[in-house]
């Protein structure tokens, strides 16, 4: 019999309602799972409060829909009277008046949040070495990091420290680190999920989505977050129910694999694994071309100016006065807020509040910020071109492995042509998918499947056949 | 291409406070991002709009009801100081 810890949430939700396992049970076996800090995944632990809501929930006379499964949260999501401090020293100990509607949700679907995971500061960074307080490490090989910046939560779910979390996706946030540690990621529609509560970073970007082990997983998960919430204007009304996939073949679909991710700067082992994974698609039954998105040359650095202009605009918050900890020796009030936020923000994200800035500053406003968001117009013209004649589109989710500590982060743009591959599917606002596809120098290699928007049932359809097809075992080794 | 009164200048804008060392740091890894972001002077943009919304959204609107909202006691919960139920700030001249 598979250890509890090791089991998807599907089949721990059918256990709960089959009174197998109680979420007493279940929530114990997490935990002592959780507290064991050799990953650094979590950056708070809440045993007291997890263990009461499970009591809670076993003793009702009838199960809500999750049944007392236990989840991780990316510490970017807030979480009523535990603290939230999105990796940075600005929010140390900082306990927010109310919880995440995503979180919200789950709680009163039955999700019981066992604790919040490490994040790079602000969700800024690719590697979680930019979290304020610990570094995170990879379970399949603890001197190389997890991703990032959902690099908590990645680890957690990798290392059985939970069965599944949620994260947030701005350029690749949630599907880097699930490629790099060996699990499903997936960011949803812009829109999708409501960002309520989510402490923000470029709220045209900015995306919650899930960390599971399983493709049906991460269905079950997205069914319980998305849809429109009045507390955030731009999530939408999702048009039919997330459902659980089950596709076991791709015929009638047509693949695009997207030449520019598959040339210079992927790894060879990460391009073979993919290669081989497009070979599955097409004894599956797809038909697979090779397609252009001549724009998503320009994708980083359109990014680059785009999110760091928002981040300026949304970290302006950080002044404190309202919450967090402040410098305390100024002299007048201007200093007070250079200060403090001199101290309370690391480099990284200093250095994103300064480009944004200077972005958006007169005199270089045109040149920079506009410009990039003409340049995002092509690239989500690239897209509607590539969707008119092909289904879905293929590329590597990372063009490496992952990678070892300290390797990029002295030189910031090393870091972010990390997400390469991640950084057009976000700025073009559209649905994709991480899934393990292989190996390459025994660390997993991250498929990624991009959709047109809405399309996320028929996108966790694809990725549930090819998953089976794909028969890649998530467990590290010597983890389980 | 970015000179130090520029990282100053922005700096000041921003609200932040550097320190000499970091200041010089800035004003190197700047230069060299923006040497990569550059690729977009390039491009010819003249007729393509600028991205507003990923998505074609209409306004969205909602009723105009009142909800309950924090208490002021809640409100300040979390404030590094308090003075007579209010925030407090360091003293500042116009």
């Amino acid at each position: 019999m598979t250890a509890l810890h090791e089991r998807t949430a599907r089949d721990l939700v059918r256990a709960l309602h089959a009174g197998e396992v109680g979420a007493a049970e279940l929530v114990d076996a997490h935990l002592a799972r959780a507290e064991d800090d050799r990953w650094g995944s979590f950056l708070a632990i809440d045993a007291e409060r997890a263990r009461a809501r499970a009591a809670e929930i076993d003793a009702m006379p009838e199960r809500p829909p999750l049944g007392g499964v236990p989840i991780a949260i990316k510490d970017a999501l807030s979480t009523r009277d535990l603290t939230t401090t999105a990796g940075s020293r600005i929010l140390e100990g900082f306990r927010p008046l109310y919880t995440a509607t995503c979180v919200e949700r789950l709680e009163r679907a039955g999700a019981i949040v066992i604790g919040k995971t490490n994040m790079d500061e602000f969700a800024m960074g690719s590697s979680t070495e930019n979290s304020a307080f610990q570094p995170t490490r990879n379970p399949w090989d603890p001197g190389r990091v997890p991703g990032g910046s959902s690099g908590g939560s990645a680890a957690a779910v990798a290392a059985f420290q939970a069965p599944w979390a949620l994260g947030s996706d701005t350029g690749g946030s949630i599907r880097q680190p699930a490629a790099l540690c060996g699990i499903v990621g997936m960011k949803p529609t812009y829109g999708a999920v409501s960002r309520y509560g989510l402490i923000a970073f470029a709220s045209s970007l900015d995306q919650v989505g899930p960390f599971t082990r399983t493709v049906g997983d991460a269905a079950l998960l997205l069914s319980h977050i998305v849809g429109r919430d009045e507390r955030d204007s731009t999530s939408l009304d999702w048009p039919e129910p997330v459902a659980v996939p089950s596709a076991e073949d791709l015929r009638g679909l047509t693949f695009g694999v997207v030449g520019e991710l598959m040339g210079e700067g992927v790894e060879p082992g990460v391009r073979a694994a993919v290669e081989a994974a497009v070979a599955r698609v097409e004894e599956l039954g797809g038909s697979v071309r090779e397609v252009s998105l001549p724009s998503s040359a320009y994708g980083v650095s359109t990014y680059y100016l785009i999110a760091p202009a928002e981040c300026s605009a949304n970290l302006a918050r950080f002044d404190g006065i309202r919450y967090g900890p402040r410098h305390e020796d100024a002299a007048d009030l201007l200093e007070h807020y250079e200060r403090t936020r001199g101290d309370g923000f690391g480099p990284e994200v200093k250095r994103r509040v300064m480009l944004g800035t200077f972005a958006l500053a007169s005199g270089y406003y045109d040149a920079y910020y506009l410009r990039a968001q003409k340049v995002r117009t092509l690239i989500r013209r690239d897209f509607d071109a590539a969707f008119a004649e092909t289904d879905f589109l293929l590329s590597p989710t990372s063009p490496t492995v992952a990678f070892r500590f300290g390797e990029r982060i002295e030189d910031p743009l090393s870091m972010y042509l990390s997400d390469v591959c991640t950084i057009p599917v976000s700025l073009a606002g559209l649905p994709a998918i991480s899934i393990p596809c292989g190996l390459s120098e025994g660390l997993p290699v991250g498929l990624q499947i991009a959709g047109p928007a809405f399309s996320e049932n028929r996108l966790l359809d694809v990725a549930h056949a090819l998953e089976g097809a794909l028969a890649f075992a998530p467990a590290p080794p010597g983890v389980a | 291409m970015i000179d130090d009164a520029t990282v100053r200048h922005v700096a000041r804008l921003a609200r932040l406070h550097l320190d000499d060392d970091e200041e010089h740091r800035m004003k190197e890894e700047l230069s060299t991002i923006l040497d990569h972001v550059d690729a977009i002077q390039a491009l010819d943009l003249d007729d393509v709009p600028p991205t507003t919304h990923v998505l074609a959204l209409e306004n969205v609107m909602r009723d105009d009801v009142p909800h309950p909202s924090l208490s002021a006691d809640e409100a300040l919960r979390e404030a590094p100081e308090v003075v007579e139920q209010r925030f407090a700030v360091p003293r500042f001249e116009p």
